[in-house]
């Protein structure tokens, strides 16, 4: 190897500038559309939204629009109904997100066998997610009406109700009617994320782990859990963000009620929005929420980053 | 067909360098075969000449044009991958004809290419499945067939061979051979498989740590090692190497045992020297000479056309592999005689092989 | 041991019977709700099937009501929506998969960002943005801001599915003489389509198919039709296309 360039080796990139820019741009191009639209259409409103949160707003009021400073906030500090809609937010996101998980954990476990007909279980049992929210509320509060369905009159049946009568209508067992609506309706996205995850565990690590002596419990603890963990993990914290904001099944089913013991924050921003139409204080109570779910996402992102770096 | 010369190639991935000013030139219609351990940066030294990685310093070109800014479609080159990187939605033909449909070659061009490809490759009945529906030689197969139809400049081979079964692999080895024989196109072929390396270049570049070690046809480079890395990475079973120290006149292993220095070697009083030794250049004799050592038989393994006998030596497990059957017995004494013009001497401290 | 493993299996294809009954039942409620005539509505409410079954519901959504405009506006919506939304979110999701840049964390702050506040929040806002544009009546607006929401999720579905294809598959296409676009185009976009056209576009083509006209069950019953055809078509597709290396040779 004789070296008759040591001198001046060449250099080993003589793109012009313009080519350099065009291969630095390259993902962007791909990128712009999702960009623009999302800053378009999400990011500018919600700056929009956040500066309402300390202007006037009511929509029917020409005069309103005034800047208000920290008005809306004291006044949410002083609010009864927000405080009793945060607990009622926790009660309702962190129960639905449990079962949620739950039964679609057991679902997609039951699915991952194979037998006859899972073609046509599976397809079946995802079925509600297909439902529009506005209409899976509507058929479940149909069917927890004595008049109309037929829920109250197996409860009572079973002995759990003295008289079939409408859980929506008791303060005291009000907030399990969207509840279950939401685990019937949220079960698939659990099951569908699950399922997949199980499928892509190598079918030999079962088989050497029961050659070395494991049983069906040591299996699922030492193999399917560790596999599984970082889909559970985001997809459990993606849900339950998403259903703290979700107010659909709880607008339509119980509109908050009775006596606000259904009202989560998200669906009380949506009363003080259209009831009300004081968008300013909605707004306000939107940004806290943000707030809230933003620090919960940290906690949790955290959380992961110091297990993972623990291992 | 087409040269290609690699100048004062640099490669960084961030901060960790991966090669490090590699210079080669490979001649119109040469099988250049890069080989070395996984990590050496055969493969990223292929990549560089295929345009998928950027260069970070030095110079390739193709036919005395420099390539560092060229996109890799504009090489004129084409390349198999150790995946094969078939398009599973596309059928094998349209899988071989694809490189040529994005030429805009005429129809019939392609239509005519495609068949003679397919006719050297075996292909024909195939053309019309799904990669899918291939086994992994067939898969193979096509990978080779979607280079050649192109006619391109030159090959480039990623280890295609070593997602194959040991049967298949020396079967396709030799096609591509024979391949390239029929074609003469200029190629550049990556693998850590040695044999493939022996039987199928013209010259073999070995690589080790981002470094080349030796250039050289695939005998030189089994007779004269330039140094332990080359020496320990080509040949089956592998050198064995007796350390030891120059001690007047002769070399004194770390057991004490004494080996003369071939004819024509010089060595420094107490030189540290690592002596290589083939196995199938150690020979059994059936009695002791002046100059035999003696040793018992600690492992006997059969391999079928030879046998690989292990004794304890030199301070070494030392292997002899020996044509002759049924002349060791685990446990018994055996008489060994090492020929003087058939050892490799290397200094430790540099590594170099030393006459 | 056998004995035992009958047992299992029984109560495996006793669950899974559990799940689809609870998964069906309110869809049969539904069904039953919308075929009863609505004089027998309430005074058999709770029977399992009317004693006298009735298309009439069908016959005035179908007639009477705006119930087919509005069935086909959203049917338009829906569509456009789901072709636009697999097209955008694809392009994002291919240069997060493969593309090395800094800039990339934040486009994932910013779509993980979206998924945290309620909508609600933008309404108002939003209405007055595009007002001036003319778009707050316009099903065009309304496909704008239904892709806006969608894409940020469908943009993430789509990294995984590419993230499952092999990068040879783009170099081989590269070397046989695409640019990067091209071997997008015609190599990994193909190859991820079967599987996340599907997913990515008919999902937002199902959540969207809003039905906030008429508070008929029937009209409910009609409208979910097709979403549930949909689902059912797809639902197959999702888990393999999640599954990373579906598409693997």
């Amino acid at each position: 190897m004789t070296s008759t360039h040591a001198a001046a080796p060449p250099n080993g990139d003589r793109r012009t500038a313009k080519q350099k820019i065009a291969v630095r741009l390259e993902p962007w191009l791909y990128s712009a559309p999702v960009l623009i639209l999302i800053v378009a259409i999400m990011l500018v409103p919600l700056a929009l939204g956040v500066s309402y949160a300390f202007r006037d707003i009511r929509l029917l009021n020409p005069f309103s629009g005034a800047f208000v400073g920290l008005k809306h906030f004291r006044e949410l500090a002083g609010d009864g109904a927000f405080r009793g809609a945060l607990v009622n937010t926790l009660w309702w996101t962190f129960s639905s997100v449990i079962l949620q998980f739950l039964f679609g954990l057991i679902l997609a476990l039951l699915l991952n066998q194979p037998f006859k007909g899972r073609a046509l279980a599976q397809a079946l049992c995802f079925l509600p997610w297909a439902v529009p929210s506005f209409l899976s509320g509507l058929d479940w509060a149909w069917m927890f009406n004595p008049v109309v369905g037929p829920i109250p009159h197996w409860l009572y049946a079973l002995g759990i109700m003295s008289e079939p009568s409408n859980i929506l209508s008791d303060p005291e067992t009000a907030m399990w009617g969207p509840i279950v609506a939401n685990v019937w309706w949220g079960i698939p996205f659990f099951a569908i994320t699950m399922l997949a995850a199980l499928q892509a565990i190598p079918k030999d690590l079962y088989e050497a782990a029961e050659i070395d002596g494991a049983g069906p419990i040591e299996r699922f603890r030492s193999i399917t859990v560790p596999f599984l963990a970082p889909t559970m993990a985001i997809s459990i914290l993606l849900r339950t963000v998403w259903i703290a904001n979700f107010a659909d099944l709880i607008i339509v089913m119980t509109n908050g009620g009775p006596a606000d013991r259904t009202q989560i924050v998200a669906s009380y921003i949506f009363t003080q929005a259209f009831r009300r139409l004081d968008f300013g204080y909605a707004s306000a109570i939107a940004l806290v929420l943000l707030v809230l779910l933003l620090a919960y996402s940290m906690l949790i992102v955290i959380l992961r980053q110091t297990m993972l770096s623990r291992h | 067909m087409a040269s290609i010369t690699i100048e004062a190639i640099t490669k960084t991935f961030g901060a960790v360098p991966v090669l490090h000013d590699i210079d080669l030139s490979i001649g119109d219609g040469e099988f250049v075969v890069l080989v070395g351990p996984s990590g050496c940066g055969k493969s990223t030294l292929l990549r560089m000449i295929a345009g998928l990685e950027d260069i970070t310093a030095g110079e390739i070109r193709i036919d005395d044009r420099r390539i560092n800014e060229v996109a890799p479609k504009d090489r004129d080159i084409a390349m198999v991958f150790q995946s094969y990187a078939l398009y599973p939605h596309m059928t094998v033909a349209d899988n071989m004809s694809y490189s040529l449909k994005l030429r805009k070659t005429a129809r019939e061009k392609i239509a005519e290419a495609v068949g003679a490809a397919a006719g050297k490759l075996g292909l024909d009945p195939l053309l019309q499945r799904r990669p899918k529906a291939l086994s992994g030689g067939q898969r193979q197969r096509v990978a080779m067939g979607r280079a050649i139809v192109r006619h391109p400049k030159a090959f480039l081979f990623d280890e295609p061979l070593s997602n194959l079964d040991a049967r298949l692999r020396e079967q396709m080895r030799a096609e591509i051979k024979r391949l390239h024989k029929s074609i003469g196109a200029t190629s550049v072929y990556v693998t850590h498989d040695q044999i493939e390396a022996m039987t199928l270049a013209d010259r073999i570049v070995a690589m080790h740590g981002g470094i080349i070690q030796q250039v050289g046809n695939p005998l030189d480079l089994y007779d004269r090692p330039a140094n332990l890395f080359v020496a320990g990475f080509i040949g089956s079973p592998a050198m064995n190497f007796v350390e030891g120290h120059c001690r007047a006149g002769v070399i004194e292993t770390t057991d004490g045992s004494k080996v003369a220095i071939p004819d024509g070697i010089q060595l420094a009083e107490g030189q540290a020297i690592t002596i290589g030794v083939r196995p199938e250049h150690v020979r059994i004799v059936a009695t002791p000479e002046i100059g035999t050592y003696t040793a018992r038989v600690d492992l006997v393994e059969p391999t079928g056309f030879g046998t690989i006998v292990h004794v304890h030596l030199l301070g070494q497990d030392l292997k002899i592999y020996t044509l002759e059957r049924g002349i060791a017995v685990v446990g018994q004494p055996m008489h060994i005689a090492l020929d003087s013009a058939r050892l490799h001497l290397f200094d430790r401290e540099t590594t170099n092989r030393i006459g | 041991m056998t004995r035992k493993r009958l047992i299992l299996t029984v109560l495996h294809r006793l669950a899974v019977l559990a799940y689809v009954a609870f998964a069906l039942f309110p869809l049969f409620w539904l069904l039953k709700v919308s075929v009863t005539p609505t004089s027998l509505l309430y005074t058999e409410g709770v029977r399992l099937w009317p004693s006298q079954a009735s298309l009439e519901h069908y016959k005035f959504v179908l007639t009477h009501s705006s119930f087919p405009t509005f069935f086909l506006n959203s049917t338009i919506v829906s569509a456009s929506t789901a072709v636009i939304v697999t097209i955008v979110s694809s392009l994002a999701g291919y240069a997060m998969s493969r593309f090395v840049f800094r800039g990339k964390y934040w486009i994932v702050g910013l779509l993980l960002l979206t998924q945290m506040f309620p909508l609600v929040m933008l309404i108002a806002p939003m209405f007055k943005m595009l007002s001036p544009l003319g778009l707050t009546n316009s099903l065009t607006g309304l496909v704008i801001v239904y892709v806006a929401f969608n894409v940020p999720f469908a943009t993430f579905l789509m990294q995984s599915f590419f993230d499952g294809i092999p990068k040879d598959l783009e170099d081989a296409a590269m070397i046989d003489g695409a640019t990067r676009f091209t071997a997008f185009r015609q190599i990994i976009l193909p190859l991820t389509l079967k599987a996340t056209t599907f997913p990515v576009g008919l999902l937002s083509f199902v959540s969207k198919f809003s039905v906030d006209f008429g508070q008929m069950m029937a009209a409910g019953v009609l409208a979910l039709i097709p979403a549930c055809l949909f689902f059912l078509l797809i639902q197959r597709y999702l888990v393999q296309g999640l599954t990373a290396g579906a598409v693997k040779g």
